[in-house]
C-alpha cells in the first residue's frame, strides 16, 4: 500500500529562467497528525535537470514551513536543524524522507487527516538566482506511515 | 546563547539511583544482542510521572510486564514515529505475549505535548501504548533521573523549537529492573526476541 504509485509530476518551470528545465517531484506525502499536534513532516523525491536550490516551501496546511535535516549521531542522539536551502544537483535524485531531509510544516492551520490531500509549493532558485515556484499534490498518510528503514545518519560513518 | 536545558549522563545522579536499589538479586541473564547494550543502572525506576489519562505512575506499576520506554516528542518528524511504529510491529510479532508488554512514550516536550495530544499520538500506533509526562519545569529532572540526553534547539520563531534527544529504548524486565538499551537500528524481530527472553525469565 506504500506503493510507489502516486503522482509523477512533470513540471515545466516557466518564466524567468534561461531555459525551462523539468523538475520531477514524486511521491509527495505529509504525515497525518494526532489531534492538537501543531507540526508534521512532509516528504518527497526531487530530481532536476539543472542545478537548483530548494529555498522555501509553503502549504495551505501550515502557517510556516522549514527545510530540515535530521540525523542520528554516533552518540545515539537525534538532531534536527532547519537549513536555509537544499541543493538539488542536476540529474541527481534528492530524497526528502524520514531519517534525513524533510519539510517541517509548522503552526498547522488544520489537522492533517490521513487519506486527504494537500499541496506543497516549492520555491526554487536556479544558478542565476532566479526564483520559480512549483506546486505539487501531496497525499496525507497515516501517522504510522514510514519509510522502510529506520532513521540513520546521512554522514558516511563507520559503525561500531 | 545556546539554551541547554539538560545534559544527561551526570555521574552525580548515578549515586542517587543506586540508593533506590531495592535488592533484587539473581536477575536471570539475558543475551545482549548486537543492537543493544546491557544496563545495570537503576535509571528512573522510582521516578513519578503522569500518564496521559492523568494517573500518577512509576515504572513499578508495570512489574510483571516488560516495559519498553522511549523518550521523544510529538513534533519529532520521524525518529519518534519510527520508534513507535517499530514497537507496534513488535507487539504484532509477539501476538498474545504482547499483553505482557507495555510501551511507554515519555515526552521531553510537555509544553507542547498536552495529555490529549499524547493520547491520540500514541493511540495512532497502538491503543495500549501510554504517554507519560511531568511538568516542563520538572522535565530536566526527569531526563537526569533516566540519564536521557535532550536539548531544546531554538527554531526560526520561539514556538518552533525542536528537541534533540537520544533515540535508544530502555527495556525494563518483569521485576522493574532496567536491563537493556536497544539501539534505534534494531529491527522489530530483534526487539521482540529480547522481549521474549525477558518474559521467559519471568518467575511466576
Amino acid at each position: 500500500m506504500r506503493a510507489f504509485s502516486l503522482l509523477l509530476l512533470f513540471l515545466f518551470l516557466q518564466t524567468g529562467w534561461a531555459q525551462t528545465p523539468p523538475l520531477y517531484a514524486t511521491d509527495a506525502w505529509v504525515r497525518a497528525t494526532a489531534r492538537g499536534q501543531q507540526a508534521t513532516g512532509a516528504f518527497l523525491t526531487l530530481r532536476s535537470a539543472e542545478p537548483l536550490r530548494l529555498v522555501g516551501v509553503r502549504s495551505p496546511l501550515a502557517a510556516a514551513a522549514e527545510i530540515h535535516v535530521m540525523r542520528v549521531d554516533d552518540d545515539g542522539v537525534m538532531r534536527m536543524r532547519a537549513i536555509p536551502w537544499l541543493d538539488l544537483p542536476a540529474d541527481q535524485v534528492t530524497e526528502l524522507k524520514p531519517g534525513g531531509f524533510h519539510i517541517m510544516l509548522l503552526s498547522l492551520r488544520a489537522p492533517a487527516n490521513a487519506g486527504q490531500r494537500t499541496t506543497l509549493t516549492l520555491v526554487l532558485e536556479n544558478a542565476a538566482r532566479q526564483r520559480q515556484e512549483v506546486t505539487v499534490d501531496a497525499e496525507i498518510r497515516a501517522l504510522n506511515a514510514l519509510a522502510p528503514n529506520p532513521p540513520h545518519t546521512p554522514r558516511d560513518k563507520a559503525t561500531h | 546563547m545556546k539554551r541547554v536545558l539538560a545534559i544527561g549522563f551526570l555521574a552525580l545522579l548515578a549515586a542517587c539511583d543506586t540508593a533506590e536499589d531495592a535488592a533484587e538479586p539473581n536477575a536471570a541473564p539475558v543475551a545482549v544482542p548486537s543492537h543493544a547494550k546491557e544496563m545495570q543502572a537503576r535509571y528512573g525506576e522510582g521516578y513519578a510521572m503522569t500518564d496521559h489519562l492523568g494517573q500518577t505512575r512509576t515504572l513499578a506499576d508495570w512489574r510483571g510486564k516488560v516495559a519498553l520506554v522511549f523518550f521523544g516528542y510529538t513534533h519529532c518528524p520521524d525518529a519518534c514515529p519510527s520508534a513507535l511504529y517499530r514497537f507496534s510491529q513488535v507487539m504484532e510479532i509477539l501476538g498474545p505475549q504482547a499483553e505482557q508488554v507495555q510501551v511507554l512514550f515519555v515526552t521531553l516536550d510537555p509544553a507542547r505535548d498536552k495529555p490529549e495530544i499524547l493520547r491520540d499520538y500514541t493511540a495512532a500506533f497502538n491503543p495500549n501504548f501510554l504517554g507519560l509526562y511531568v511538568s516542563p519545569e520538572k522535565t530536566p529532572e526527569l531526563a537526569r533521573a533516566f540519564h536521557v540526553f535532550y536539548q531544546v534547539t531554538p527554531g526560526q520563531t520561539p514556538e518552533h523549537y525542536s528537541v534533540d534527544h537520544g533515540v535508544g529504548t530502555y527495556v525494563y524486565d518483569t521485576t522493574g529492573r532496567l536491563r537493556l538499551e536497544i539501539d534505534h537500528t534494531a529491527t522489530p524481530d530483534e526487539v521482540a526476541d529480547s522481549v521474549r527472553q525477558l518474559l521467559a525469565a519471568k518467575k511466576d
